[in-house]
């Protein structure tokens, strides 16, 4: 039982660390770029990683109040995304 | 009838002459003629019981905790002014009817007529100050809108401006007078006041309030030296200036002394002020009148000296002097808007008003010669007719009145008022009328139908019967004059009639008549010694002070408001750091009271990348582009802050707010460039530096010093925690509080969104409406762009999301008042989908397919949510007050009907069309003219035969 629980310590405070370092490279890419595109694609996977840091909050506290959050990130993530590159690809987001 | 309905009908009935423009001017006219009438008769009512001497009176408690109440009182007083000003209103609708020309738009005048006519008998049927301090802003109002009808005319415009300058001034500082007076008495309703005569007279304030009070009414009644404004009134339609200018408005402030007879009057100093102004303004109105060429300024002018009569009559402070004015009011008011609807029947029918290009008009048009010379004649105090029974009491009193220690100042004043009056009457009759019959007429005179010249004909005949028949009108004067005296004095016991006997007003009456007709004779020799004679020019002196003014606040404001922000919120920021250390410094501050709560790595890794995006962006702000992907970081890291601390429903505002935010401001950058230019010297990025990290290290001391100590006073969540289940029937508290605890709030709020994103609906269409327009079509793109415009997999990708993002944003709407979510955020969640359909297929293609236009949705939105609040009405609840059960229909579980989902509603419909409104039009305003809109969704799909055509557009 005991095995069982420190496991999933271990494995939450893995995880942790591994999103989090995860998102301080992204933010590092995003910085140095050098291309615009890098640093949308780094801006979009900072989103993705809060995903995985915000569930694994919820884990932790063993709550599901921020399950909706990241329901919303999830769905709605890409369209700042899309709308980054469709400025570069075109200029104009709404045509 | 109530004397609620007898006020608010002509309010309400303001709405119908502009509903009613299309039907035709005559269902206009009558309309307007019925909604009077039906106050007319609700007046008369009322008579039985005033004529018995009792006081009728209503009310109800408005804000009572400031005094102001809305109670109403009707004496003699008011049953006198609101007969004059219903009276006459009905027989200038009449006029106006026939006046009007056929390109004057007559709903909108007589919206206004109706406006005005609510506003002043508002006045004189207040039995509160601070409601008729309302009333009588509202007549100011009113009146501007009146003298400026004629839009296209300058000097309308100018002479509208004037006087609600003027009035409006004088307005202000009643509204200081009366506020002292309030205080004295200890209350803002009138019969109180009234019967603290001594109280108030003995106060060491009575004299600012009296002089506060008298300013009010001088402007408003044009006495000198305010008479200026009058006169350029009179640019505004002959029908106004009847109503207005002679029977009604310029009343207003000889009414309100006369309300105030009781308090204010019998001491030195209302002796002193208000009757030596009304004498000068009697003279030099009438000197001014005899030399003025135009009927209706030769007409206002004598206005002006008239009002000074009453005025003084007023001011002698006798019971005597009340009851003549009384009297004067009431004979002035017919023969002087008989005599300006005469003026305005002779400028309608020979198309000028200058007196010098008339004469002979007596052959011509017998009927109005016979109207106007009747009323002339009244006016110059000829027996037989009304204005001689008052002009004779005028002197009469006059006579017993001692100003300065004077004894003979009054009368040989109140003589030569009478002698000019009488002169500029005959010149009136003799100069416009009698004569030879030109031939050089602007437009061949005639009589008018009956429409113009009834009215005026029925003013008349008061002239004569009162002026044959002086008993006829003795026990209304005398019940008026009894409620103006009230109990501080007695009414008089003098008869009214024609023959007094061989005493001195008698013989200062025949002085004024032969001088009259003497100055009539010398005409030319004395116009010619007034043309030479240097006077100041009312209109050059209020200008040449009005822009005086103006010089000076501009002086004040323009350095300190120059247009550049940074500089504002410098100002404040420093401002705002100043004071904070000053209350650092000199209060006390406590021990810490909370721990402070250990870092973990992770917080550690949010706040190191907020703090590298904070200053990544001071670095490369001048690159447009990387500090909006900067600032995308510095949200997405505040949502997963607001979540590490425990709020859901901030986190998915954020997000979504996030969003949009990137949306509208990519759709702005489209017209920027994508560099931001250097604009500013070293020096001042350098104290623009400072001020910020001075701003920076202050939040960040405050934040600290308050996350460390509990607060002084008890927070008002632990009321949210404890009501908002018991009370709001949800446990999501934000909702709760959103929707209920502060729905007012947030009422106000959508409200103002919907305000913002019409606004820049307005700004867009003003904008493309504009030369900007062609610019904005041909305008070439910075850089080279992708080929294709509406890609496939987006377009795929975005219809899939749809229902999805549908059904979140119910989900999240549902849930909201128990869990995280609710309207606002619901309402981000569905305007984001609808963007992305924009984006995909574009702007001609979604908005094909739109099927509500956004305004509507907001307004459906504000609709709702107020209805909701409307709705606790009926069962007599205040505004807003929610309620909710439970219900069960099977085979659901048992679920919760609140009305606050219906105001939810309300805010989800309002922020989805604010948010649309403002995205759509600033994407309106990139349209190009070589972009082609495309009839289909995506611009190559396999599936379609001529797939090439649109990229062809495209290339060409």
């Amino acid at each position: 039982m005991n095995t069982a629980i420190d496991l999933m310590n271990g494995a939450m405070m893995l995880s942790f660390v591994i999103l989090g370092l995860s998102q301080l490279m992204a933010m590092v890419r995003l910085v140095i770029g050098p291309d615009t595109g890098d640093r949308i694609l780094a801006l979009d996977t900072m989103v993705i990683n809060a995903i995985g840091l915000i569930v694994l909050l919820g884990i932790a506290q063993g709550t599901q109040v921020y399950f909706e959050v990241t329901l919303i990130i999830a769905m709605l993530g890409f369209v700042s995304t899309v709308a980054y590159a469709r400025f570069v690809l075109r200029g104009d987001i709404i045509e | 009838m109530s004397l609620f309905l007898i006020v608010a009908l002509p309010f309400l009935g303001a709405l119908l002459p502009g509903l009613m423009n299309s039907a035709g001017r005559q269902a206009c006219a009558g309309i307007t003629f019925t909604v009077t009438l039906s106050a007319f008769i609700g007046l008369l009512t009322n008579a039985p019981a005033v004529f018995a001497g009792n006081v009728v009176t209503v009310g109800v408690d408005w804000m009572p905790l400031l005094g102001l109440n809305f109670n109403l009182m009707l004496d003699g007083l008011g049953f006198f002014f609101a007969m004059l000003i219903l009276g006459i209103g009905l027989l200038i609708i009449t006029y106006a009817r026939f006046y009007l020309s056929r390109e004057d738009n007559m709903g909108e005048f007589f919206t206004y007529l109706l406006l005005f006519q609510g506003a002043m008998v508002g006045i004189v049927l207040s039995d509160n100050i601070l409601l008729l301090l309302i009333f009588w802003e509202l007549t100011s109002l009113s009146s501007f809108l009146l003298i400026g009808y004629w839009k296209h005319l300058p000097e309308g415009r100018q002479g509208a401006r004037m006087a609600l300058t003027v009035t409006g001034m004088g307005g202000l500082s009643m509204i200081g007078g009366m506020l002292i007076l309030g205080q004295i008495a200890g209350s803002y309703d009138l019969s109180v006041i009234l019967e603290n005569r001594e109280l108030i007279q003995e106060s060491p304030l009575y004299l600012p309030a009296l002089i506060l009070i008298l300013l009010g009414c001088f402007t408003k009644s044009a006495q000198f030296p305010f008479h200026f404004w009058l006169p350029h009134a009179m640019a505004a339609p002959t029908p106004v200036s009847a109503y207005l200018h002679s029977a009604t408005m310029v009343k207003a402030g000889i009414f309100l002394m006369a309300r105030m007879w009781p308090v204010l009057s019998g001491t030195t100093e209302w002796f002193v002020i208000v009757t030596t102004a009304g004498l000068i303004t009697m003279v030099l109105g009438a000197v001014i009148a005899l030399f003025k060429h135009d009927l209706k300024a030769l007409l206002a002018f004598s206005t002006v000296s008239h009002l000074g009569l009453i005025t003084m009559l007023l001011g002698t402070g006798t019971a005597f002097g009340a009851m003549a004015a009384m009297f004067h009011i009431l004979n002035h008011a017919t023969f002087k808007a008989a005599l300006f609807m005469s003026a305005g029947i002779v400028d309608h029918e020979a198309h000028t008003r200058d007196i010098r290009r008339l004469g002979g008009l007596r052959h011509l048009m017998p009927i109005t010669f016979v109207i106007a010379t009747l009323g002339a004649l009244s006016m110059a105090g000829i027996p037989l007719l009304n204005g001689f029974l008052s002009k004779e009491m005028m002197l009469e009193e006059a006579n017993r009145t001692v100003l300065f220690n004077t004894p003979w100042l009054v009368p040989v004043m109140a003589t030569v008022g009478s002698l000019f009056s009488a002169a500029y009457c005959f010149r009136l009759i003799s100069h416009t009328f009698l004569g030879p019959v030109r031939k050089d007429y602007p437009s061949a005179p005639h009589d008018p139908g009956a429409g113009l010249w009834m009215p005026p004909a029925i003013l008349i005949v008061p002239v004569i019967a009162i002026g044959v028949a002086p008993f006829l009108a003795e026990p209304f004067v005398k019940m008026v004059t009894a409620s103006v005296l009230g109990e501080a004095a007695e009414v008089p016991t003098a008869y009214f009639k024609i023959w007094h006997g061989l005493v001195p007003a008698l013989f200062m009456s025949i002085i004024a008549t032969v001088g009259g007709l003497i100055l009539l004779g010398l005409f030319k020799p004395l116009l010619r010694g007034w043309d030479a004679a240097p006077r100041p020019e009312a209109k050059v002196i209020f200008e040449g002070l009005v822009e005086g003014i103006v010089a000076v606040a501009k002086r004040l404001v323009l350095p300190l408001h120059d247009g550049s922000f940074s500089r504002y919120s410098a100002f404040a920021a420093v401002t705002i750091i100043g004071v904070g250390y000053y209350a650092w410094m000199t209060g006390t501050v406590g021990t810490a009271t909370r721990e402070l709560q250990p870092a973990g790595p992770v917080p550690v890794a949010g706040w190191l990348m907020l703090v590298a995006a904070a200053l990544g962006l001071v670095f490369l702000h001048r690159n447009r582009l990387l500090s909006l992907v900067l600032i995308g970081i510095a949200g997405l890291m505040v949502s997963v802050g607001f979540v590490f601390f425990s709020a859901p429903d901030l986190a998915m505002t954020q997000f979504t707010v996030e969003a949009v935010t990137i949306i509208l401001l990519l759709l702005a950058l489209n017209f920027l460039p994508n560099r931001t230019p250097v604009e500013s010297t070293v020096l001042r990025r350098s104290r623009d530096t400072v001020i910020a990290v001075a701003g920076g290290l202050a939040t960040f001391a405050l934040s600290y010093h308050y996350l460390l100590r509990d607060s002084v006073a008890p927070a008002i969540s632990a009321f949210h925690v404890e009501n908002s289940y018991k009370g709001g029937g949800g446990t999501n508290m934000v909702n709760v509080i959103l929707v209920d605890f502060r729905g007012f709030d947030t009422y106000g709020e959508i409200i103002v969104l919907g305000i913002a994103a019409l606004v820049i609906y307005a700004l867009t269409e003003a904008l493309l409406g504009g030369p900007v327009r062609a610019r904005l079509l041909n305008r070439l793109p910075d850089q080279p762009r992708a080929g294709d415009m509406h890609p496939m997999m987006m377009v795929v990708m975005t219809r899939v999301m749809m229902p999805i993002i549908m059904m979140v944003g119910f989900y999240i709407f549902l849930r909201g008042h128990n869990e995280p979510g609710g309207g606002f955020i619901s309402g981000l969640v569905v305007s984001i989908g609808v963007v992305i359909q924009y984006m995909a297929s574009g702007f001609g293609w979604t908005t094909a397919r739109l099927r509500y236009p956004y305004h509507g949705i907001i307004g459906a939105g504000v609709l709702i949510a107020g209805l909701t609040g409307i709705g606790s009405w009926f069962v007599a609840k205040p505004f807003l007050t929610s309620d909710f059960t439970y219900v069960r229909i099977p085979p659901f579980n048992e679920f919760e009907l609140a009305t606050a989902a219906l105001f939810d509603l309300g805010v989800f419909l309002a922020v989805v069309g604010a948010v649309m409104l403002a995205l759509e039009s600033l994407s309106r305003l990139a349209r190009r003219q070589e972009a082609m809109e495309s009839e289909y969704p995506m611009d190559i799909d396999p599936s379609r035969e001529d797939n090439d055509v649109a990229l062809q557009k495209e290339e060409a």
